[in-house]
């Protein structure tokens, strides 16, 4: 018990309470981060319409197999981050550390895929601001497709290091066996934010190298 | 308030739903289908998105508060695509001198 009383700060009645309030906040702070996606979400729509056939060509330059590969191995990272979930309400101390691990390892694959990805568009002369060489149909819309796409990506990829830094610590303290299946409200709040960056992701996806290639 | 455990199984079937639907919605994105490759992409994300924040996300089994923050989320997102994706697509529909 002496890890349930620990674990409950003073400002809350009980360990329930505290939870939810947790949850709660967590839930909060997504919505900002959807709205804050949502504007450029919102920015990429305006500009597909405006200019269709210039982001028709655009969208032919990304890997389609690569992209779908890394939102497979996103949605994995999240499965095993869901059963790190269950592993921590059911207290299975070693299961939860080695899922968070696992899931980690999917979050660094993603990474090195992506890139991967960026590192082929910078040789083909399509990263704005650092190598755009691109002069055949249209190319001034062509660069703010990928203005759009590396700022999105970007900024997506740079969820998925805090992500992974975060899931870090949790492992760490997964080990030292702080988490009990009184209180692992830790590893729910992460497990939020990891199926969020996923969530993202199964935007972006769509948005990038599905919808806009047969745009002519 | 007791505590709703999401079993592993329950998870496993979530995933091989999405995995399917990631699947399908990239052999589709490779087929040209005119207008319709939107609305089919569109609507796969959207059912994935579903899955994920109510059975990964937990929001499924959640209290009523975090159902509305999550309903709220979704509102204002509405609202930021709905008003300025009116404002741009109406533009030029009146003939004022000067536009």
């Amino acid at each position: 018990m002496a890890n349930h009383t620990l674990a409950l700060r003073h400002q809350f009645d009980n360990i329930e309470q505290q939870k939810d309030a947790s949850t709660f906040g967590m839930w909060v702070f997504l919505v900002t981060e959807i709205l804050f996606f949502g504007g450029m979400f919102c920015c990429y729509t305006v500009y597909r319409s405006m200019y269709p056939s210039a982001f028709g060509h655009a969208s032919n330059h990304l890997g389609l197999i690569l992209g779908a590969v890394s939102t497979a191995v996103l949605i994995c990272s999240s499965f095993t981050m869901a059963c790190a979930v269950n592993s921590a309400a059911t207290g299975a101390k070693d299961a939860l550390v080695a899922f968070l691990w696992v899931t980690i390892l999917f979050a660094a694959a993603f990474l090195v895929i992506e890139m991967s990805e960026w590192r082929m568009l910078y040789k083909e002369g399509l990263m704005p601001g650092f190598n755009f060489t691109y002069r055949d149909i249209d190319p001034a819309h062509v660069q703010l497709f990928f203005c759009m796409y590396f700022a999105m990506t970007g900024l997506h990829a740079s969820h998925v290091t805090i992500g992974i830094g975060l899931l870090m610590v949790m492992a760490f303290r997964a080990s030292r066996g702080t988490f009990t299946p009184q209180y692992y409200t830790p590893i729910e709040i992460s497990g939020l934010y990891w199926h969020f960056v996923d969530l993202v992701w199964i935007f972006l996806f769509p948005l990038y190298y599905l919808i806009a290639r047969h745009l002519q | 308030m007791t505590e709703h455990i999401v079993t592993k199984k329950q998870y496993a079937l979530i995933f091989a739903i999405l995995m399917l639907l990631t699947f399908a919605t990239t052999v589709i994105g490779m087929i040209d289908l005119g207008r319709l490759n939107v609305v089919v992409a569109l609507v796969i994300a959207t059912i994935k998105a579903l899955l994920v924040v109510l059975f990964f996300m937990h929001i499924y089994w959640s209290s009523k508060l975090n159902k509305l923050v999550v309903v709220s989320g979704v509102v204002w997102l509405a609202l930021l695509l709905w008003l300025t994706l009116t404002d741009i697509f109406s533009r030029g529909w009146l003939p004022f001198p000067g536009k």
